[in-house]
């Protein structure tokens, strides 16, 4: 006997939806701002000469990078507490693990397009007496964020898609409120169905807009 | 100039790449035996013509006889009549009919000798054993019977060249076509080349060469063609076309590119 | 300050073993399914035929643009009321890694054959090759060479994705870890020794991708992403 879709309970709840959602979108934002934040300064220290901040710099990237998303979750969520004389909200823990994640990845990135710029630009603006300071402002990182807007893009969408990661602490996003109507609806393929179609026709378009954005890059560059 | 009936004849063959006509209504009979060279400008057509002739590109229109028999099944076309060229039938063709690239490609995971045996082994399902010995032996005709081990990366371009049209000699084929083969070749390489497509020539294979070659096309061809805006504008023996040619663009043509009296 | 302990982890080491394994398990079942699910949906996905094409296209996108863990959750708990089996966490998980693997894999393939050039299709064709015959003797074996790279940073991704699992019950490292803090009140030593499991495991596997690329790139062959 085939299963009959009903998506009335799914529509109804459509409030408690909405909340997950500002949650998803409220965790995206801050992880994205923090992440690109301190992926830039990260990545200006591995891009360094000096000893001293290359090789932290080193150390971090590869530590967040080779260590799962949600297993960095759970760790500030539970182990971080027993070492600090406060509580750590869902809401932190999923941000300290999803942003300084995503720093990890943008620092790569940030250190990618700054040493795709050839030496000539580096030369030419030298040679008219511009500091190390004024180059990197003035001619290298605006040349290089051109390029690296889809490796950035890419990055954004994985961050919103490991933002349903936080629903491992119960923190409210999109998918934990799904939980809660699917365990109470009893109607887990709908509301599971609702939300992943939510995701996908947020994310389409982004992904879209990204392909677009290669090709465009790829003929001018 | 061969009596025999035609090997390759075709008749009235077009072929457009969306709305730009490359080839506009080409009629020749190739037969046994002869050595036909194709001259022309740069978007003349000449190498979408060579390109017909084994369909790796479909004629838009007109036909092709393969050995009298021809080449696609006709059809129906919302009401024109047109011809359909089933791929399984166009794989048949090219196994009588070899080609030679300007770019050679060989393919580079494999031996010169796996490269000459592959056609065998994969297309003609010939056991290993008797198609290494006849790839060797198609090796040592053009020269490099001892490079049969080697990584094409290892190879120079015109040894690259050479084992290419090794490959395509294996294969037995009725007809050779070959395309500017050694436009890509530096100018010291060319010489091993050319000698090797002569001595096939002197065989007596039927061959049809696009080249630039102008001194070469007068040594090795029985016939030349001379192609403008996809039409044969003037066809003769070499020493006709090449040395009095009757139309002006032919002798304007030459003149640009007379390197070699002759 | 706090007293690091670490002895009830290592009271619990076999335990935290099983974890692992069922990691290393589940890693591999989804590789297994999804390399070979991979490959034919990017044969699919280059076919003219759009019957096929079309469908491909779509569990790609998909399975590419949905977050796992709602793939995850879907698979646990909404298809064995549609289908009316029962789920195990293994095979939700196995289900779901590989299709989501593969997604991700096929466009490494698709990338790969794209990239073997134009005049090796036409050497191949000439030859009088079918399409068969020329994809698996001539383009997959040139293609597979560039993307191997490519393939084991998609598994080393997935060996990361793979600890979803655990919030369907599956008993990897980070299920078990999770058991061991609760049952020892020792979070901070378990996810601790468990992070960094996980860390030498996967930056281990990360070092010997790094070093087979810088070794295909001074052989000469070229490298897709």
């Amino acid at each position: 006997m085939a299963y009959r879709w009903n998506f009335q309970p799914v529509f109804e709840n459509v409030d408690v939806l909405l909340i997950g959602a500002v949650g998803t979108l409220r965790l995206f934002v801050t992880c994205l701002v923090l992440g690109l934040a301190l992926g830039l300064a990260v990545g200006l220290a591995r891009y360094s000469k000096s000893r001293w901040l290359n090789a932290p710099a080193a150390c971090f990237v590869e530590l967040f990078r080779n260590t799962p998303t949600l297993v960095q979750i759970l760790w500030f969520y539970y182990a971080l507490p027993v070492l600090l004389p406060f509580e750590i909200s869902p809401l932190a823990a999923a941000v300290l693990g999803i942003a300084l994640n995503a720093s990890a990845f943008f620092a790569e990135i940030y250190r990618g397009g700054i040493q795709s710029i050839e030496r000539g630009q580096w030369e030419g603006a030298q040679a008219l007496g511009m500091s190390h300071a004024q180059v990197m402002r003035r001619v290298v990182l605006p040349q290089a964020l051109r390029r690296m807007l889809p490796a950035f893009t890419n990055r954004g969408i994985e961050i919103f898609k490991m933002t349903t990661l936080a629903s491992a602490v119960a923190y409210v996003e999109l998918l934990q409120q799904g939980k809660s109507l699917a365990s109470l609806n009893f109607n887990p393929i709908e509301t599971y169905t609702a939300i992943a179609v939510v995701f996908f026709i947020c994310l389409f378009p982004l992904v879209q807009a990204t392909y677009a954005i290669e090709r465009r890059l790829g003929r001018s560059d | 100039m061969n009596s025999s009936s035609p090997i390759l004849r075709i008749r009235g063959l077009c072929k457009s790449f969306g709305d730009h006509q490359v080839l506009r209504g080409i009629d020749l009979d190739v037969h046994p035996g002869d050595r036909i060279a194709i001259l022309g400008a740069s978007g003349s057509g000449k190498s979408t013509l060579l390109r017909c002739l084994n369909f790796m590109e479909r004629p838009s229109s007109g036909s092709i006889e393969l050995a009298g028999a021809t080449v696609g099944r006709p059809s129906q076309s919302r009401g024109t009549p047109t011809v359909v060229y089933p791929e399984a039938e166009l794989t048949r063709v090219r196994q009588r009919v070899g080609m030679v690239f300007q770019q050679f490609n060989l393919f580079p995971h494999m031996t010169a000798l796996a490269n000459v045996m592959e056609g065998l082994v994969t297309v003609r399902r010939e056991p290993r054993t008797h198609a290494a010995s006849r790839a060797l032996a198609e090796l040592q005709r053009v020269g490099l019977g001892g490079k049969g081990h080697a990584y094409p990366a290892h190879l120079s371009g015109g040894q690259k060249q050479r084992v290419a049209i090794a490959r395509a000699l294996a294969m037995d084929p009725e007809i050779l076509l070959f395309d500017e083969p050694t436009s890509a070749l530096d100018p010291e390489l060319v010489g091993e080349v050319l000698r090797v497509i002569l001595s096939l020539g002197e065989e007596g294979r039927t061959m049809l060469l696009v080249t630039h070659e102008l001194g070469f096309a007068y040594h090795f061809a029985n016939r030349v063609l001379f192609l403008v805006d996809g039409v044969i504008l003037e066809e003769g023996a070499p020493e006709q076309l090449l040395k009095a040619p009757q139309q002006e663009r032919t002798r304007a043509f030459l003149e640009r590119h007379r390197e070699f009296a002759f | 300050m706090h007293a690091w302990d670490f002895s009830s982890v290592w009271a619990s080491t076999d335990f935290l073993l099983l974890g692992l394994l069922n990691t290393l398990r589940l890693t591999g079942s989804a590789l297994l399914f999804g390399v070979p699910i991979g490959l034919g949906l990017a044969l699919m996905r280059l076919s003219p035929r759009t019957w096929l094409r079309l469908p491909a296209y779509t569990v790609i996108e998909v399975f590419r643009i949905t977050p796992p863990l709602i793939q995850l959750f879907w698979f646990f708990f909404a298809l064995p009321i549609l289908i009316q089996v029962e789920m195990t966490p293994y095979v939700a998980a196995t289900l779901t890694f590989s299709i989501q693997s593969a997604a991700f894999f096929a466009e490494v393939f698709r990338a790969g054959i794209v990239s073997v050039e134009k005049g090796q299709w036409e050497a191949g064709r000439a030859l009088g090759m079918s399409p068969q015959q020329l994809m698996r003797r001539v383009v997959l074996p040139q293609a597979v060479k560039r993307m191997v790279p490519a393939f084991l940073e998609r598994s080393i991704e997935l060996m990361k994705t793979t600890t979803l699992a655990a919030t369907v019950s599956y008993m990897d490292l980070l299920f078990q870890t999770n058991e061991v803090a609760q049952k020892t009140f020792r979070p901070l030593e378990a996810f601790t020794a468990t992070a960094l499991v996980y860390f030498v495991v996967i930056f281990g596997a990360s070092v010997l991708v790094r070093s087979l690329e810088r070794r295909l790139a001074v052989s000469g062959e070229g490298v897709v992403h």
